[in-house]
């Protein structure tokens, strides 16, 4: 683990297209996403970016093309190989996808009973710290039922964090929280980033939590199916002269707000 | 990758501050954790020194391993952690902030036993008012139905019917005609010592007509559908589904609960009715095999051994024990709460009360049939 950021890619996906059956999403894809960055997977609603995600997290096989992850094709290895390496990425869905039926703490300690030879106590100390990283210690006894919406993105984030990965994926991690706990939770994966070491991948539109924390990032388009801009987000809305980013991009409720000020 | 080394601590001194100086790798799932022993030890030993500094320049790889032992540590002495490594110190820090007091974790004493006894007894006692309260709602919606007005979808109504009714009909026949036969095995034994052979008929008929097509039809009921109504239910419940009939004005029991009654209420004397004809045809297959009966003796014997009143009481119980599932299976849905396990015992309990209820409500139907003396 090393504290500074070098340029050496994590994941690569080469000529990918993803879809279900003949019905196509997104072709000819190719990005790659350097250690310690923190990229965003961004476009309109419908345009695939989930099913992308699924594909580079190893739920969906694609049609076409590759996901390399640190050089090994995710796709290419046989399943058992394949899930060894899906225990290096860690994934918060879209509403924590806590298991219902378990506690906190047993959510979180799960993937350590699985996989690690470690005995109780241990996993016990590794869970109170999982979740005190993400603020929820005091929590470990409650039902999933019981927590709010934030809480159980914050708890599903604890248990993404349990098995030490080096990539992090997120699907639509502030959709659902207010400005507020939306930008914390910004601030918790920054933090998270630089002191694990790990890469992200956010698939998101959220416009703004989007400016304030991806460097890298791809735009998918749902009308051509593929990606039409390659860069961070930021820089895209200021520089790209591609029409469907800018429609997308100037979209922020700020600017709605300024064109009709009887709304507000 | 290298393979990892041991991770050690060695706590010495240098000049007057105590130093505890870490090596090796510190990875949870490839070199395990610290053990409390080790991390009393380090507390003992350092009581003394004041303010002990970590320095972590000679650690090669770390994860939540190292991260957990500072904080454990952090949290029983004194350290001095400037020299740390930047990640390093932003990870203490956040777990640091995170690290409240814990407030909800005090395990809660066992109740005593008179407790729980009470709690159950009221309990159930709830259940029964709820169970009431959906037999009251239903009752009262039946002119709605009759008329038409009935807050439900047709197309709702006529699904349920047909996972109810039609799509019963294969097991139904199996178990019945399965249990025909088998009295007719029984009986055709012992009554042919007797040489009473012929009275196997009367065995089966009123055996199957009176009470085993009733009891069988109703369990492979509530195994079917009871325990499906509780599972949709439950689901529905979880989904916020409920909520959203609620908050629309929809009435639950008249969407929910209505259409599924009124399934179970037409289907099972349908299905009566097949089971009892599929378990005369198993009685009949036994006595044409077994005792070389002629299908006609069959018949004529049939018609002389069963009046119909045996046949009005086995519809009126089917229809009962039928209702009864369906109330069972919706109220459990009902009262189900919103995890995925809550949903299995929703379905297991509705299964488990609808047989129960199926058994206890046909002693009630003997007990009066024997006293009206029919």
């Amino acid at each position: 683990m090393s504290p500074a950021q070098d340029e050496t890619e994590r994941l690569r996906c080469a000529g990918l297209t993803i879809g279900f059956g003949s019905r196509i999403v997104q072709r000819d894809l190719t990005f790659s996403v350097r250690h310690g960055s923190v990229f965003a997977v961004m476009g309109p609603s419908g345009c695939g970016k989930s099913t992308l995600l699924r594909a580079m997290i190893g739920l969906l096989r694609p049609l076409k093309g590759s996901v390399m992850v640190d050089g090994e094709d995710l796709w290419a290895a046989p399943a058992e190989r394949r899930s060894e390496i899906g225990r290096r990425l860690g994934i918060l869905f879209q509403s924590g996808a806590l298991w219902s039926s378990m506690t906190l703490a047993e959510n979180v300690a799960l993937p350590l009973q699985m996989f690690t030879n470690l005995d109780a106590a241990a996993i016990d100390e590794l869970v109170r710290l999982k979740l005190s990283l993400v603020g929820l210690s005091g929590a470990e006894t409650r039902m999933p039922s019981e927590l709010s919406g934030g809480m159980r993105k914050r708890a599903g984030l604890a248990r993404a964090l349990a098995l030490d990965p080096d990539i992090l994926f997120f699907d639509e991690p502030s959709a659902g929280l207010d400005p507020v706990a939306s930008s914390r939770l910004d601030e918790l994966i920054l933090e998270l980033r630089d002191g694990l070491g790990a890469t992200v991948v956010i698939v998101s539109h959220e416009l703004a939590s989007l400016f304030a924390i991806c460097d890298d990032g791809i735009f998918l388009d749902p009308e051509t199916k593929t990606a039409v801009a390659y860069g961070a987000p930021r820089v895209l809305r200021d520089t790209s002269d591609v029409r469907q980013v800018r429609d997308f991009m100037r979209a922020d409720p700020s600017d709605r707000r300024a064109v009709s000020p009887a709304c507000a | 990758m290298t393979p990892a080394c041991v991770p050690t601590w060695l706590l010495d001194r240098d000049g007057k501050t105590a130093v505890l100086r870490l090596s090796g790798d510190w990875l949870a799932r490839e070199t395990g954790m610290r053990s409390q022993a080790e991390l009393r030890q380090i507390e003992q030993v350092s009581q003394a020194a004041g303010v002990v500094r970590v320095d972590a320049s000679q650690v090669g790889r770390w994860d939540s391993a190292l991260v957990a032992f500072i904080c454990a540590l952090d949290a029983a002495i004194k350290l001095d952690l400037s020299t740390l490594p930047d990640p390093l110190l932003r990870l203490l820090a956040l777990a640091r902030a995170g690290r409240a007091p814990a407030t909800d974790g005090a395990p809660q004493p066992r109740p005593s036993l008179l407790w729980r006894l009470g709690a159950g007894v009221i309990a159930l006692w709830v259940r029964l008012g709820t169970f009431a309260g959906l037999v009251g709602e239903t009752v009262l919606s039946v002119p709605a139905a009759v008329t038409g007005r009935l807050q439900a979808r047709p197309v709702d109504v006529l699904e349920l019917v047909r996972a109810c009714g039609a799509d019963a009909l294969p097991i139904i026949a199996i178990v019945n005609g399965l249990v025909g036969a088998i009295l007719g095995f029984v009986g055709a034994v012992q009554l042919q010592r007797f040489g009473a052979s012929i009275y196997v008929i009367d065995l089966v008929g009123i055996a199957v007509v009176r009470e085993m097509a009733p009891i069988m039809s109703a369990i492979v009921m509530a195994g079917r559908t009871g325990g499906a109504y509780a599972a949709q239910i439950a689901t529905m419940q979880g989904n916020e589904e409920v909520d959203a009939l609620q908050t629309l004005g929809i009435s639950v029991d008249q969407f929910l609960v209505v259409p599924r009654i009124i399934a179970a209420f037409t289907m099972t004397p349908l299905l009566y009715a097949y089971g009892c004809f599929m378990g005369l045809f198993g009685g009949l297959i036994v006595c044409i095999a077994v005792l070389h009966m002629s299908p006609v003796t069959f018949f004529v014997n049939l018609q002389s051994a069963i009046p119909w009143t045996e046949f009005a009481i086995g519809l009126t119980k089917s229809i009962c024990f039928g209702t009864f599932v369906a109330l069972a299976g919706c109220r459990t849905g009902l009262a189900a709460g919103r995890s995925a396990s809550d949903v299995g015992r929703a379905a297991t309990k509705a299964v488990v009360e609808g047989i129960i209820g199926i058994i206890a409500l046909d002693a009630v139907f003997a007990a009066c049939t024997n006293v009206m003396g029919i």
